[in-house]
């Protein structure tokens, strides 16, 4: 396939940033789209030109490093996947590709199409843990969670953190982000006996970090390559407004 | 209570809260308005808005309507300014059409357009009623109950422009109200992937009776004078 990409450079933080266009020759369809851009960064090097800087690691979806606005939609045209699981025969011979880092103030360009997302762990270490004492592993089974809470738990903890639902959202909120790791510790017995604490502090950090503020447009949750439900925004909610009854 | 109305879902949570409640407010008005409907004569509409005029607890309500709007535009605009200014570079391409409704992506436009049909609105009956008065309000009225039937059929029957003024109105209030009746029950934690349904087909049917029910009296009005 022959393309032709427009990729968003930017020198580093402070500088202002343009698209470049580049062309590729015979790129194999069967190739994922990171590999493209691996194409396209040994065609710069070999010109002597610095090549695209962009967010990658293990390369099978699951730990949340890749990123990159393709075409408009965070991590391309296919449902329910990683940027790394995206591959080059979903586009044509002859299309125009426009990549974009994740824009939102909370995650500030670091290099081209690298973003800063430690604004997450800062929203982690501020609630999104439980603390337990260490030592010898416990027995399995100590305490018996119903399989329901415990599937729903896990659905929540699906959650790679790779800023998808800030990326899509008009309002760049990270309420899903915060909403799947509040909920698959709420539902958790293990979870309840910080939970009012933790639902304060994680939504003030977040509110801090400078990202908008949830409207239930619901595009996080289409965008999530984990497909997580708003569903668990709606238990954000509550725990909150429950941990702001209490005294 | 501070740190809670300072916070995010603090202040959605008045949104939600005071949008419920003129969801609320929107049912009643319509209930009263659908009298037009029932009886042409206009005694029926005459005496139930005699009737909410007068009866102290409408009174009392009053206020707290006018305090609901209020706080629903304020904390609307404190929102999305926020909202606007959390992205300072935006993207060149975005396909927001396949992951959100345009409804919901445009809540503060339709709500600016909803607020403009409000003025509009006021002014052409309540302002009339409750403080300029009106010719047509003292015609034909009987033991101090206002005429306020003719005011509001020669007004529709007179200016077709107003009727689709109207009708307009309505098509942007349903638009609102199809993202608005289901997000207010999330904001309140009161959804989930079961209940997340059942709300959402609960907020059509209740969009079209209001915004087709809101729709059809002007039309009514102007239709029925050209028969007869």
């Amino acid at each position: 396939m022959d393309l032709t990409l427009k990729v968003w450079r930017q020198e580093n933080r402070k500088a202002k940033g343009r698209f470049e266009t580049y062309s590729l020759k015979n790129i194999s369809p069967d190739s994922s789209f990171l590999e493209m851009l691996d194409v396209l960064n040994e065609q710069l090097v070999n010109g002597n030109n610095e090549p695209v800087v962009f967010d990658h690691d293990c390369r099978e979806g699951i730990c949340g490093t890749c990123s990159l606005f393709i075409n408009g939609r965070a991590h391309g045209p296919d449902e329910d996947i990683t940027t790394c699981q995206l591959h080059m025969r979903k586009f044509k011979d002859g299309d125009t590709i426009v990549i974009e880092p994740w824009r939102a103030g909370g995650f500030p360009v670091i290099k081209d199409l690298m973003v800063d997302r430690s604004a997450f762990d800062q929203i982690l270490q501020a609630g999104g843990f439980i603390s337990v004492n260490t030592g010898s592993a416990r027995d399995g089974n100590n305490i018996l969670i119903p399989k329901h809470k415990a599937d729903e738990s896990m659905d929540a903890a699906a959650c790679i953190g790779c800023g998808a639902c800030v990326a899509t959202c008009k309002n760049s909120s990270a309420m899903l982000f915060l909403a799947s790791k509040v909920s698959h510790l709420a539902l958790l017995p293990q979870g309840r006996p910080e939970a009012v604490r933790r639902a304060k502090a994680m939504v003030a950090k977040m509110d801090e970090l400078g990202f908008g503020s949830c409207t239930n447009t619901g595009a996080c949750e289409v965008e999530c390559p984990k497909g997580i439900s708003v569903a668990h925004i709606a238990r954000l909610n509550r725990e909150f407004l429950i941990a702001n009854l209490k005294p | 209570m501070a740190s809670f109305l300072n916070s995010s879902i603090g202040k959605k949570f008045l949104m939600s809260l005071s949008g419920l409640f003129l969801i609320t407010f929107l049912l009643v008005h319509l209930v009263v308005n659908s009298m037009i409907l029932f009886d042409p004569s206009g005694a029926l509409f005459n005496n139930v808005a005699h009737f909410m005029g007068t009866n102290p607890i409408i009174r009392v309500v009053e206020p707290v309507l006018a305090i609901g709007f209020i706080l629903h535009i304020l904390y609307a605009c404190i929102l999305t300014l926020k909202n606007q200014w959390v992205r300072p570079v935006g993207y060149d391409k975005q396909h927001s059409g396949n992951s959100s409704t345009w409804a919901s992506r445009n809540m503060f436009v339709l709500g600016a357009l909803i607020l403009i049909f409000l003025v509009i609105h006021i002014s052409n009956f309540f302002w009339k009623i409750k403080f300029t008065g009106s010719e047509l309000l003292d015609n034909g009225g009987v033991n101090g109950v206002e005429n306020v039937y003719l005011l509001v059929t020669t007004l529709f029957i007179n200016w077709w422009w107003i009727d689709i003024v109207y009708v307009i109105g309505t098509v942007v209030l349903g638009l609102h109200l199809t993202h608005a009746f289901w997000s207010a029950f999330q904001t309140l934690g009161l959804s989930d992937n079961r209940w997340r349904k059942r709300l959402v087909i609960a907020g059509w049917v209740y969009t079209i009776l209001v915004a087709g029910g809101f729709a059809l009296i002007p039309l009514w009005v102007k239709i029925s004078s050209m028969i007869n």
